[in-house]
Formats: C-alpha cells, structure tokens, sequence
C-alpha cells in the first residue's frame, strides 16, 4: 500500500458513505494502544475525539504508531501514517497534507478552517520532524 | 403571533443547501443564526452613520454615538436594569466574567474567603474564578447537582458559609439543560452578604430575564448565542457596585482627567469600556434584540418547550441513546451518547446529512468527565427551529446507526 494506491483507491469511490466506510476499513487494520501507550504526552490536543500518536525515532525516518476512540478518526489516522511512512524528518516537513487529502476527497478533516483536531494531529507529526532535524544539526555540530 | 415558518425566512441562512441537503441547525448553543433585521441594520450603520463614538462634534460622530448609547438602553431594557449605565459592553461573556473577577474580585478576595461555583459551569466561567481564586489566596468551591442533573437547593445551601463572598453560577447549564433559580440563589446569598455573578449565555436565548427580579449583583451573556453578532457581549452590574470597582483595562474614552502623573477615571459604564468600543456589533446586538422583543417572549418559551419535549422523546426512541440530563423543564439543548458509536464519528455522519451538532466536552469538561464520558453530542433549538428539524436530525441519527453497525 502506498499513497497513490490509496488515491487511486478513493477515486473508484462514489460519495461520502463508500469513502467513510472504507476510512473505517483502512482504520479496523490499526492495532489498537494499550493502556499504558494512551500515555497524556501522546494525546493530540484540541480533538474532539481522544487520538495518541507515538513517534519512533529510527536512523534516517521517524516512525509512527496512532489510535483514537473514534472509529472514522482511526481511518484518517491511517491515512496520515501512510503518507508519513518511512519518511525522513526532511521529507516529513515538506509534505502538503491537504493537497494530498485533497486528491483523497477527504479535504474537509484535515484543513484548517475545520477546526476538529485532525489538522493538530499533523502539527505534532510535524513537530517531531523538527525537534528530530535539531537533534540531527545539533548531533553533528558536536562530532564534526 | 408567534409562526416559526414566518420566523424562518428572517435567518436568511437556514435556506441555504449543505452539500446538497437541508440546512439543519442545531446548534444555537454554541452559536446562533443571524436575522435580516441584524445583517440590514449593521449593513446601514456602516453605510449612513458611521464614526468613532463619544469623540466628535460632527454630525456622523453624533450619529454613531446616538447608535451605539441607543443600543446600550435597547439592552437596558431586554434584561430590565435600572438604567443605561449599568450596561457594559465588552468583547464576549468571557470577558465580562474576567472583567468581574480582575476588579471586584480581585479587591474584595482574601485568604481564606470563598468562591462558590456549581459543578455545570462553562470553562468561562470555571476557569476565571479557579483562575482568581488561586491568585487571591482565596478557596474555591462546587456544589454538586443532584444526580438527574436538577439544582440542588440542599447541596448549594451547606456549600454556603460565612466566608462565602462571591458565588458565580450558570442560570442554564449549556450541557445539561437545567435553569438554576437563580432569584432563590440571590436571596439566599445576599442573606450571607455574598454577591452574585450570573452566566447567562444559554439563558438569555430561550427564557427572560429581569435583573431587578433576579436580584443578581453581576450578570453577563454574549451577543452572537442571543441572535446578535460576534466579538461583542454584555455585563450587567448594579450600579453602586460598578462605582465602587477599580478599571479593567486602561485606555481612552475611559477616563475623566489625564496629566503626565495621574489619572483620574471617568464613571461606569465608560470607566469599564477603554478603546474604541465594538460600535457596530453593539448596534447590531441592539437590532437583534429589538427582533427579539417584537415577540411575546412566553411564547417562545413554549414553543421551544415543546419542542424540546418533542425532540427529547424522539430522541430516547433510538435503541442504546441515551441523554444526558433531562429533567423536565429545561432549557433547549439536549446532550446524549449513542452506545458503541463514538460523538465524532456520530457528527460526522450527521454532517453529511445536513445536521449540524455539537461534540465534544463544550466547554465544560470536568463536568463531561464527571458524567462519565470524555466526549457527547449535543443538539440544541433555537427561536426558529421545527418539527420537521428533530425528524430530519432523527433520521440522521438512524442513518448513522445503520452506518457504523
């Protein structure tokens, strides 16, 4: 599964009900959190619904895990991990999410004007980028 | 005559289509729709008599002026004060709280005196005074509703003591529904010498009210949940004790007397009112709540009543819904859970048909979690909301239910 098999995917899909239901399927294959990952620093704030992103910081990407409460929230979940996976901290900064939920038909969760916490859950993914571009810069300003 | 079908053609936007579907809105609590008589008198101020207020001696100025003092008495008289100047205007409800407890509050507070709030208070409201509270040294204190969601004249009376100065409470809870008896809770407090504020948001939308019946000290509520636009909202304050505090904010217009040492501050309600003011928002409000008094207000009352009712009992027909808080007698809003169906996933749906509801913990989360839950829906009637909204919003709901099982 890449992003263009999924924009590919959406576009054979006519209407809210088809491209919900397939949120919800792409969400069903999330593993769900312990309780011991709902960890507060994890929580995305400003959601109406409870989401938890963890990154992993791997040699050259960043790696992530998500749930939420909500089952077509787990669905966008998916989505912003596809588009994030095996992405490096460089590569995650220069992302336009809304382009590409754009192409998904899925625009409205994830622009701004819609303030539902989706948008946040992005803002944390990319800010974990940064802080991992900072470590990096600040890596090798100490080795070099 | 009260005729919602007639009523609906002065919100110009319930006409318009969402994706194709019927605009249906239920969420006036959050926020209201807004009536031509509104749109147009705003429209008019900018075009025909627009200036900056209590400053000229034009004739625009005087116009503004005259618009803006005007407004101040068309509130006056929605809530029946004694006079004008025991009207303020301020950017929202919260700044009106804020405003009472940065001022009053923060110059009566001592260590050890008590603030006393309701378990149902809007983050508003709630977190002003835990806020003011902290700052003063003062204690902060929740009286429990009863377990149906109704006010509780036990609990609110032992939660009194003698150090009890400032009680804050809601007079309709925005998740609950309940009307406080908020004369019963102004008697009782002025009989321990404590003063109250009034959150009125959701009350000024659906009920009357009569500050001198009241009895209340402080009385705030927003604009734009009464009709009335955004980024303007109103404190009531008797008038000796608005005399007595401090200014909030210092600035022009708000003054008496300026050297380069001293100043000396003019008297309220301009004392509380420093900047250039929000002039047209205030006339718009104004124009709002002269659409609002053309009508028996009874009788809105019980047509929202009614409705309510209507809503409530459809509601509880969809199997595992459940709302939360429903005592009879309350107000138009209706917060419920649907089993095994996540708020947000709920609204989503909802969204696609056309309906518009709220999730989330609305602003008033410690008392969400209380009831158990992290997240709830909330539907909620407005002066032009229909029968034919409730079934159109039931439907949506059954629609959702099919969808997620």
């Amino acid at each position: 599964m890449s992003i263009e098999n999924l924009i590919d995917d959406f576009s054979f899909l006519d209407g809210w009900e088809d491209r919900y239901r397939y949120l919800i399927e792409l969400g069903n294959k999330l593993p769900h959190f312990s309780d011991t990952q709902k960890r507060e620093e994890w929580k995305i704030s400003g959601c109406q619904s409870q989401v938890w992103i963890i990154p992993h910081f791997e040699k050259n990407t960043i790696r992530f895990e998500g749930d939420s409460d909500a089952i077509i929230v787990r669905g966008i979940i998916a989505v912003v991990l596809e588009i994030f996976k095996d992405k490096s901290a460089q590569e995650i900064l220069d992302i336009d999410v809304e382009e590409i939920f754009d192409k998904l038909g899925l625009r409205e969760h994830i622009t701004p004007n819609r303030r539902n916490g989706m948008l946040s859950m992005v803002d944390k993914i990319k800010y974990y980028a940064e802080q991992a571009l900072k470590g990096q810069n600040e890596y090798s300003r100490i080795s070099g | 005559m009260f005729d919602v079908y007639k009523i609906r053609k002065d919100f110009p936007i319930l006409d318009r289509l969402i994706d194709g579907k019927r605009n249906v809105y239920l969420d006036t609590a959050a926020s209201a729709q807004k009536p031509l008589a509104m749109l147009d008198r705003i429209n008019n101020f900018y075009r025909d008599e627009y200036a900056n207020v209590h400053r000229g001696s034009y004739y625009l100025s005087e116009l503004a002026t005259e618009a803006y003092e005007h407004a101040r008495l068309t509130v006056k008289n929605f809530i029946n004060a004694r006079k004008p100047a025991e009207i303020i205007f301020t950017r929202s409800a919260t700044e009106g709280i804020n405003l009472v407890a940065a001022t009053y509050g923060a110059s009566i507070l001592q260590n050890g005196d008590e603030v006393l709030l309701s378990r149902a208070e809007h983050h508003a409201n709630l977190v002003t005074w835990q806020q003011w509270a902290k700052k003063t040294s003062a204690s902060l204190k929740y009286f429990d509703l009863n377990a149906d969601g109704s006010f509780s004249k036990e609990n609110f009376e032992s939660a009194l003591s003698e150090r009890t100065k400032i009680i804050a409470v809601t007079a309709m809870s925005n998740v609950l529904g309940t009307i406080f008896p908020i004369k019963e809770i102004c008697k009782k407090a002025h009989s321990i010498g404590a003063k109250v504020l009034v959150d009125a948001c959701q009350y000024a939308v659906h009920k009357k009210i009569d500050v001198q019946d009241f009895d209340c000290d402080f009385l705030a509520f927003s604009g734009h949940k009464v009709y009335g636009p955004t980024g303007i909202g109103v404190l009531y304050g008797k008038y000796d004790l608005l005399a007595q505090m401090p200014p909030y904010q210092y600035g022009g217009d708000m003054i008496e007397h300026v050297s380069f040492e001293e100043t000396t501050f003019a008297m309220p309600p301009a004392r509380f009112e420093a900047g250039t003011p929000a002039i047209a928002q205030a006339v718009g409000l104004a124009a709002s709540l002269q659409y609002l008094m053309q009508f028996d207000f009874s009788a809105i009352e019980a047509y929202e009543a009614e409705l309510t009712r209507y809503m409530s009992r459809e509601m509880l027909n969809v199997n595992g819904l459940k709302i939360v808080g429903n005592i009879p007698d309350k107000g138009g809003v209706c917060s419920f859970s649907i089993q095994d169906i996540h708020p947000q996933d709920l609204a989503f749906v909802l969204g696609k048909e056309g309906v518009a509801v709220r999730t989330g913990h609305f602003c008033a989360e410690p008392l969400v979690n209380l009831l158990g839950y992290t997240s709830l829906a909330r539907a909620s009637l407005g002066i032009y909301s229909t029968k034919e909204d409730v079934d159109d919003f039931i439907k949506a709901l059954y629609k959702a239910k099919s969808f997620f099982e």
